[in-house]
């Protein structure tokens, strides 16, 4: 939600800030968030693992620096091509976010698959984790609004969320290889 | 004892005569005569007496964007209004005009009337308010005089790209309760910069309080350095700032005050008056952060 509407201010300088600007953002996200759910899903069918779960976070971290140091180029080239700000907000959306924002939405179902651990409670930690994940959003929609863009560039901004994934995801990685090493020990003796 | 219920008594009268005053004046109450709620902002066209007004309600204040004198259509109302047409001492003889934020259109039916041949390209982000301009407003379009539907922003980047220039550039799109973040922005004057002729003058209708108005001014010293400002004391924070791209002599200024002050006489501009508001603001080292595309909170400073 923080990048969402750091979106807003990203595409402002080409296309206005008009509510079809905002439209072209939220269908965005909305579209590559569901196809996240579905992939990430599908991914937790094979072979689950913190390890790969960290690679999630990762990829999403790495795929947010464009934002940063590439938006002006296309912007640019898009503005360029398409006169119309609808369209032309539309495409930059995808051009920009449409990739993080799948990769984002990979890692709520991802995390459902990990945490369940039978049947009777699938209900009750979905339900945890959607608390967890929009109470997030929320709070991330906040503090962006209210006070990081008082305080910092937008470009800070997203580097620090990119730090932020790429950190979570080496912390899975890195998790992931203790329990491993600890599973082995009782074995190996 | 009679001495005080003659002061009572005349109090009295004095209360009668304020009633009275103040029903007379109710009998000249403004009244709504266009109501229109845009994509924006909701849109009132009230007349009060013999003046119209054109005012935007945005959170629940509604405030007066652009006014009219119907009796006498020429006379300006607005202070600032005044004051960028002012701005022509720098450049007497404007062939092309673009101005941003339309409002009732006053600017460009004075300019046109002033200057038959000029040809002025107006952009406005609300269609509903360009139809009001000019249904309740007079406002003029001819082949040379058009209105673009866009935002300001959108329509300086694009005439960049075809290399257009402009002799004289009004930037009217701000009021006191709402900045358009990305048009007070480095890369925004940067770009609206670009797009002045070598003798060009832009003028900016700005409004900003308290430290926005420090910002602001870092903003504006950042790109064109030294710049002329007119505050206007009625109302807090609302400044003209006028910036001639190239400074003409002082003597071609005061050949253009001379030739300019019975023309502009008839929109109630005392030439003379106005430029002796304009302040000279030096470009001199500021603690405030310089607004730009990355960081522009505008309405939140």
């Amino acid at each position: 939600m923080g990048v969402e509407l750091l979106g807003g201010r990203i595409l402002a300088p080409y296309f206005g800030s008009s509510v079809h600007v905002w439209g072209s953002i939220i269908t965005v996200f909305m579209l590559s968030l569901s196809l996240g759910y579905l992939f990430g899903g599908r991914l937790s069918l094979h072979q689950p693992s913190l390890q790969k779960y960290g690679r999630i976070f990762l990829f999403a971290g790495i795929t947010l620096l464009p934002l940063a140091y590439f938006a002006i180029p296309i912007l640019d080239f898009v503005f360029d091509n398409i006169e119309d700000t609808r369209y032309g907000s539309l495409t930059a959306s995808m051009l920009l976010f449409f990739v993080p924002t799948i990769i984002l939405g990979m890692i709520s179902p991802y995390s459902v698959r990990l945490l369940v651990t039978n049947e009777a409670e699938s209900g009750h930690i979905a339900g945890v984790l959607y608390f967890v994940s929009t109470l997030g959003s929320a709070l991330g929609t906040l503090a962006t609004s209210f006070y990081l863009v008082l305080w910092f560039e937008v470009n800070t901004i997203i580097f620090t969320f990119c730090l932020l994934l790429i950190a979570l995801g080496l912390v899975a990685m890195l998790v992931n290889k203790m329990e491993v090493k600890d599973a082995k020990v009782p074995l190996q003796s | 004892m009679q001495k005080y219920l003659y002061s009572l008594n005349l109090n009295l009268s004095r209360f009668i005569a304020l009633a009275i005053f103040i029903s007379a004046s109710f009998t000249t109450q403004a009244k709504v005569i266009k109501e229109e709620r845009s994509l924006y902002r909701n849109i009132f066209v009230e007349d009060k007496g013999n003046v119209r007004c054109l005012k935007f309600s945005v959170k629940r204040k509604t405030s007066s964007q652009s006014c009219i004198n119907k009796d006498n259509p020429q006379k300006l109302v607005f202070n600032y209004t005044k004051y960028v047409m002012s701005s022509l001492v720098f450049i007497p003889n404007p062939q092309k005009v673009l101005i941003i934020g339309l409002g009732g259109g006053t600017l460009s039916n004075s300019l046109l009337e002033l200057y038959p041949q000029i040809e002025i390209d107006n952009v406005e982000i609300d269609p509903a308010v360009v139809r009001v301009a000019k249904n309740y407003f007079d406002f003029k379009e001819t082949d040379k005089v058009r209105s673009h539907t866009k935002d300001g922003r959108i329509f300086i980047k694009r005439a960049q790209r075809k290399q257009q220039r402009y002799d004289l550039i009004i930037l009217d799109a701000f009021n006191g309760e709402y900045i358009p973040e990305h048009l007070l922005t480095q890369e925004f004057l940067e770009e609206t910069k670009s797009l002045l002729t070598e003798q060009g003058v832009l003028v900016a209708n700005t409004f900003s309080s308290s430290k926005l108005f420090h910002h602001e001014s870092a903003t504006y010293h950042a790109v064109f350095g030294d710049f002329y400002s007119i505050s206007n004391e009625n109302s807090s924070g609302n400044r003209v700032i006028i910036i001639p791209n190239k400074m003409p002599l002082a003597s071609e200024i005061g050949n253009n005050v001379e030739t300019l002050t019975l023309p502009l006489a008839k929109y109630d501009i005392k030439l003379f008056n106005v430029i002796s508001f304009m302040d000279l603001e030096k470009d001199v080292e500021s603690d405030y952060r310089v607004l730009t595309d990355q960081y522009s909170p505008a309405n939140l400073l």
